[in-house]
């Protein structure tokens, strides 16, 4: 039952993703910005989750915390300084801008701390447990955990509450939002808040599973993040969470069948693939001008 | 209620409108003709926030608004139904209605007033669990204003209601208009439809390019010479 076995890892490594594709996705709802910053927030709230459990013992569900609600902090600063005043400007220059805060923090966190890389101390307990004869770590099965509570916590922000209203809404047609009476840059800053939020989340449980962080560990799964959200149709928060899971299952099929060299190769061909056959994504929306 | 004096408002580069005042008393239904272009639109936006004016000031219940946010104009009582409506298309009725309420946190209020706006338009009614993109545009026009009543505005700005619908419709959402203005709240109408908007107005102004040529009683423009070649098809 090696299969069930690759299938839960692929699961668990796709759940990660689906994470961090969810803050691009609603970002990209809203604004219309592709933030490559955001795998950038991640690997912050790696290190934050980090010191949180190896400096000051933390457990692992308070160090999770701690690093969503800092991220969240952190992605309204980024948003507050670097794009808000970018608002109107054309999106290439937003872009450019976004590109630039990810190196600023890599080489920020570089700065003061080095590029070495550190080992996540272990906070969970990890046994195997057999199911159907495959040998499934507890662990993962946490993690997996963790991250559907996450995501059913976000739906229920996104369609039940005020604030998730307003998101959609923005998202939607912001002129016609501020005629309701919203106020759209708080609504902005909002969603950055929860898009960060998660990508502190996706940071600490990637340090916990894979046990090792430095300071550019973002880059690659930022973008490969940016690829699930694209296969999942970028704006579509459910496309997000899809294409993640799909990517993350492709990558393990594709190491496991001894191809582990081209596993970063395989979530590169899926973007160039998607973006030749169905440039709207699984979720995505016919890109219909509005009349 | 309102009053707007001497504002004038730039699109980038462009002289939208030129030192155009009016006037809306409390009670009335006001309405802005004009041809495409003339800047009615501008008016409208720049009365809920949306532009600010470069000079002149805007008077609403004795306080001033010009250039005010958006959303503490909504706050004191004037709500906009923009051209084209632009309903909120990937949300149900409902929640479309409920978007309206956004500024209120009277639970019970707001039930009460979508069951209201529900009265008013039963159509909404029966398709409150639908998706707003998919209803006809007769059915999102009366969206779009049930969406703005949801607000509770002493003053309504409608947005070329009649475009693109139906005579029958059309003439549904005017009498919808004046039962709304019946009950007490104040009405600012654009309109191109110049003969439907003259015939549920008190009084009217005319927009040409930016600046007002006209103005009087509604009675006195579905009269006047120059208002019916130019607007009223010069019958």
């Amino acid at each position: 039952m090696e299969w069930l076995q690759q299938l839960v890892n692929g699961i668990s490594l796709g759940s990660i993703y689906a994470l961090i594709a969810l803050g691009y996705t609603m970002v990209y709802g809203i604004i219309k910005l592709i933030n490559f910053a955001h795998g950038d927030v991640f690997m912050l709230g790696a290190f934050i989750g980090f010191y949180a459990i190896a400096r000051w013992d933390m457990g692992f569900f308070p160090a999770l915390i701690i690093s969503m609600v800092v991220c969240a902090i952190i992605g309204v600063i980024i948003e507050r300084v670097a794009y808000k005043r970018l608002r109107n400007a054309t999106r290439i220059a937003a872009l450019i801008t976004a590109i630039g805060v990810s190196l600023l923090i890599e080489y920020t966190v570089i700065f003061f701390r080095g590029a070495s890389p550190e080992a996540y101390p272990g906070v969970l307990p990890n046994k195997s447990i057999s199911i159907l004869g495959a040998n499934i770590s507890t662990q993962s099965i946490f993690i997996l955990g963790v991250t559907i509570v996450l995501m059913i916590l976000l739906q229920f922000i996104v369609h039940k509450t005020k604030i998730g209203k307003a998101m959609r809404a923005v998202s939607h047609d912001a002129d016609a939002a501020r005629l309701m009476g919203i106020n759209v840059d708080n609504t902005i800053s909002a969603t950055f808040a929860i898009g960060s939020a998660l990508a502190g989340a996706a940071g600490v449980i990637f340090g916990v599973y894979y046990t090792k962080i430095d300071p550019l560990m973002g880059v690659l799964p930022g973008l490969k993040a940016f690829v699930a959200a694209v296969l999942g149709g970028i704006g579509s928060i459910p496309g997000a969470m899809v294409g993640g899971l799909v990517l993350g299952v492709v990558e393990t099929v594709v190491s496991a069948l001894g191809y582990s060299l081209w596993r970063d190769a395989a979530a590169f061909v899926i973007l160039i693939l998607i973006l030749i056959l169905k440039p709207s994504g699984i979720f995505g929306k016919n890109a219909r001008e509005k009349v | 209620m309102l009053k707007v004096n001497n504002i004038d408002v730039f699109y980038g580069n462009i002289h939208a409108l030129k030192d155009v005042s009016l006037e809306v008393n409390e009670g009335e239904i006001v309405t802005l003709i004009g041809a495409n272009g003339a800047g009615k639109s501008t008016l409208l936006k720049t009365l809920s926030g949306l532009l600010k004016p470069k000079n002149g000031d805007i008077l609403y219940l004795t306080q001033s608004i010009a250039g005010k946010q958006a959303q503490s104009i909504v706050k004191s009582g004037i709500s906009h139904v923009p051209e084209g409506r632009r309903v909120f298309a990937n949300m149900s009725v409902e929640e479309n209605l409920e978007l309206g309420a956004y500024l209120r946190n009277d639970r019970d209020g707001i039930k009460k007033d979508i069951e209201y706006i529900y009265e008013l338009f039963p159509r909404l009614d029966e398709r409150k669990k639908q998706l707003s993109g998919t209803l006809s545009g007769g059915e999102q026009q009366m969206l779009a204003m049930g969406r703005a009543l949801m607000a509770k505005p002493k003053l309504l700005l409608m947005d070329e209601p009649s475009m693109g619908l139906a005579p029958l419709v059309v003439k549904k959402i005017f009498e919808i208009i004046k039962t709304v203005n019946e009950q007490g709240t104040t009405v600012l109408l654009v309109e191109q439809n110049a003969n439907m908007a003259l015939s549920i107005a008190n009084r009217a102004y005319v927009l040409e390019t930016g600046k007002i040529v006209l103005s009087g009683t509604a009675k006195e423009l579905q009269e006047s010479e120059q208002v019916k070649a130019a607007y009223l098809g010069g019958l």
